[in-house]
């Protein structure tokens, strides 16, 4: 459920595509089915269920569906997989049956298949090589993805102290504003740079200089905080909601690539550049921090404040950099993440566990913690697949987490004497 | 546009059964946050451990719903227990990261293929799971108000919810004014000065999760009595942070706070949803569709949580000098 598309990599994937534009009147749940080679599936049952409703069809041969619906409401849309041609199934085994909000009109259905065995059913069996060395290569890029969400939650809270409960929602604000652009008419490369930029500033500087600031002014205290973060949070999802929509959006320039085959493991390009700038980024962050004037000042801050006041460290500067410096990264994050899965209201909540999770594990306000936790954390998100469903991931993550703070509170890389 | 339709509306939602559930699990975040400062983000584990007892002990197992409510009780001790032993120890941020994560894991886990035998996946359980407490309605007919019209089976839900809010009322009441409730009141104040009087503030802290916890757990209990379907994805964190936009209106600290809050947070809620829709109906409000309401109710609430804790964290009926929150 996290990041599906790096998943849909190990699986030759898919179909994507929608029935005719032209449709009968009325409402219906409608979609085409084709296989992961390009061709129809045919006679596949589907049913629909709904308050005191029952309504099923069959794809024809061009694989098209249509289920007609007395009115907009959820329904349950499911799949009778015996009736899926042989080797056939579908890849995400959550689709077998999910709930659908139908409003009015046709409402266009997606289903992803795959050759052989769906993903959930071969991670119990499957113990090759190819598949371990591909869910590592996903994790390793899953965890630098994390990295860069899980750096700025730790600047930010190892200079304020501050347990941002709203930084997913820093990714989903950049995957936003780049895609603003994008639609523009702005080609990703372009737009990427640009709505870090602005991310960096507009929703880490603003935010702080809105927000935070006046409420250190007013001695606000952290645990007040961290429930406005969780309002913030709560409002910002919901803006965009309100504004983009519920369905998840992709940026225009380079959605379906296929993956590049190195041996066993199959990735996208997309995966490779984007993975080589994050590191880098990450790399420049650190360097940051051990080499420069502001970056020392920042390892001060986080230390102790007050001592740090005293010797002529403008505090509040520093804080200032770190809002700029963590939306930056948590944009890339974002941008990372929608354009390897989609863009949707709610993606970076989904990710804000996990970061908290990698956070945890390397020690809250630790950057080095930081980065080897969601290094480990991407990793065993990953390679858990090899033991349990693909839809527990996130929970065997989360599971780690609260076995490493029964064990060593502070993390991998943490002090004690920061945890009391 | 019908007002008395929109006040009957939300006056029945204000009074009615979702109001009680959210007021239980706002009286557990009382007890956690207001009295003792623990920051649980994770009420709407201890509400899902509940509501899925019910569902999972009377639907998918086939037992009695007197056996389920023991045996949710029970459960909901353990993950108080569970959640606590690992970071009651620790700083507070700790616990809400904790908390918060449970109460995924639950989720994520309810709503698996994997157990979808048990649990139903992502369907939830459905059937009569509170037929035997329905059995026992001794309410002869539905009451049909000129502003609100309740069935003869909610009437007698909201009717034991309410009885069972005024039990659980008077217990808080009891509970904080004794030295116990003097204890945790000091452990949220300062921690350091309860230990070196040489009070276990673990424990006390340990206790107060607990107690949090089972009000919780009741809320989802009456959940799934009151909807006699449970399904994970009406179990999701927002749950949690509704109770606490409804804790802070009301008033942390306050024994009344969660009451308080509850009536007057689903009232306003409901009324601007209903308001709206009528509006947008009328055609008097052209630039909104009527699928816009959802997220303008959320926008408010979270607006509604950031602005009562920043500029007004005593609530409506609370006292500044109660609540000094801070930790650290």
């Amino acid at each position: 459920m996290l990041i599906g598309s790096l998943l849909a990599a190990i699986t030759a994937l898919l179909l994507l595509a929608f029935a005719p534009g032209a449709a009968a009147d009325g409402t219906a749940i409608v979609g085409t089915l084709k296989g992961p080679d390009g061709a129809p599936l045919a006679s596949v049952t589907l049913t629909v269920d709904g308050p005191g409703f029952t309504n099923s069809g069959v794809s024809g041969a061009d694989g098209l569906f249509r289920i007609e619906v007395p009115e907009g409401g959820t329904y349950q849309l499911s799949v009778d997989e015996t009736s899926l041609p042989a080797g056939i199934s579908l890849s995400k085994p959550a689709d077998q049956s999910r709930s659908i909000l139908v409003l009015m009109g046709d409402k266009k259905v997606l289903f992803s298949f795959v050759s052989g065995d769906s993903v959930a059913a071969s991670s119990t069996s499957s113990f090759t090589w190819a598949r371990i060395s591909q869910l590592l290569m996903d994790g390793l890029f899953f965890g630098i993805l994390i990295a860069l969400g899980a750096v700025g939650l730790n600047l930010i809270f190892g200079t304020t102290g501050l347990t941002n409960f709203s930084h997913g929602e820093l990714l989903t604000l950049g995957a936003f504003t780049a895609i603003v652009l994008n639609e523009l008419g702005l080609n990703l490369i372009i737009a990427a740079p640009i709505a870090i930029v602005i991310s960096a500033f507009m929703w880490g500087w603003g935010q702080n200089r809105i927000l935070w600031k006046p409420l250190r002014r007013r001695r606000t205290g952290l645990i007040a905080s961290m429930v406005v973060t969780i309002g913030l949070a709560i409002t910002i999802r919901y803006v965009l909601l309100l504004f983009f929509g519920g369905s998840p959006r992709s940026y225009q320039q380079f959605a379906g690539q296929p993956g590049l085959e190195f041996g066993p493991v199959s990735v996208t390009p997309k995966s490779i550049v984007f993975a080589i700038l994050a590191a880098i980024a990450i790399a420049a962050t650190v360097l940051w921090l051990q080499r420069s004037r502001i970056g020392k000042a920042t390892r001060a801050v986080s230390d102790n404040p007050a001592l740090a006041s005293a010797t002529g460290i403008d505090v509040e500067r520093v804080i200032s950099v770190v809002w700029i410096l963590g939306a930056g990264l948590a944009a890339f994050a974002g941008i990372y993440l929608g354009s390897t899965q989609d863009v949707t209201w709610n993606m970076g909540q989904r990710l804000l566990l996990v970061m908290f999770a990698a956070v945890t594990l390397g020690g809250l306000g630790t950057i080095y913690g930081a980065i080897a936790g969601a290094l480990v954390v991407g990793m065993f998100v990953q390679l858990s697949t090899l033991f349990i469903p693909t839809e527990m991931k996130t929970v065997g993550a989360l599971f780690l987490m609260i076995i490493i703070l029964l064990v060593r509170p502070q993390g991998i890389l943490g002090r004690r004497e920061r945890v009391g | 546009m019908d007002l008395s339709f929109v006040l009957g509306q939300s006056i029945t939602q204000a009074l009615g059964v979702t109001a009680i559930i959210y007021c239980l699990a706002a009286m557990g975040l009382n007890l956690q946050f207001g009295y003792t400062g623990l920051l649980n983000f994770g009420q709407v584990a201890f509400a899902a451990i509940g509501a899925y007892s019910v569902g999972v002990v009377v639907i998918s197992f086939g037992a009695s719903l007197w056996a389920a409510i023991p045996i949710g009780l029970l459960a909901s001790v353990a993950l108080a227990l569970v959640l606590g032993i690992p970071t009651l120890r620790l700083r507070a941020d700790y616990l809400a990261i904790v908390t918060i994560a449970a109460s995924e894991i639950i989720r994520l886990m309810v709503r698996s293929i994997a157990l979808r035998d048990t649990f139903g996946g992502a369907n939830g359980v459905n059937g009569k799971m509170g037929q035997a407490f329905h059995d026992l309605n001794p309410f002869p007919a539905e009451i049909d108000l000129p502003f609100f019209t309740w069935t003869r089976q909610d009437l007698w839900v909201v009717a034991v919810g309410w009885s069972l809010i005024a039990i659980f009322t008077l217990g808080t009441w009891l509970l904080v004014r004794s030295p116990w409730g003097r204890v945790v009141k000091s452990i949220r104040e300062d921690e350091n000065a309860v230990v070196s009087l040489g009070k276990n503030a673990y424990v006390y802290k340990m206790q107060a999760l607990i107690l949090g916890g089972l009000l919780g757990t009741v809320g989802g209990i009456v959940w799934a009595i009151a909807k006699q379907s449970v399904q994970p994805d009406n179990f999701v964190p927002d749950v949690t942070f509704f109770s606490y936009t409804i804790l802070l209106l009301g008033g942390a600290a306050r024994v009344f706070g969660p009451i308080a809050g509850a009536i007057i947070f689903w009232f306003l809620l409901v009324f601007v949803g209903e308001f709206l829709n009528q509006m947008i109906a009328a055609g008097w409000i052209t630039f909104l569709l009527p699928t816009d309401v959802g997220p303008i109710r959320f926008i408010l609430v979270g607006l509604g949580l950031m602005g009562l804790m920043i500029f007004r964290p005593q609530g409506i009926f609370g006292d500044k000098r109660e609540l000094a929150l801070d930790a650290r």
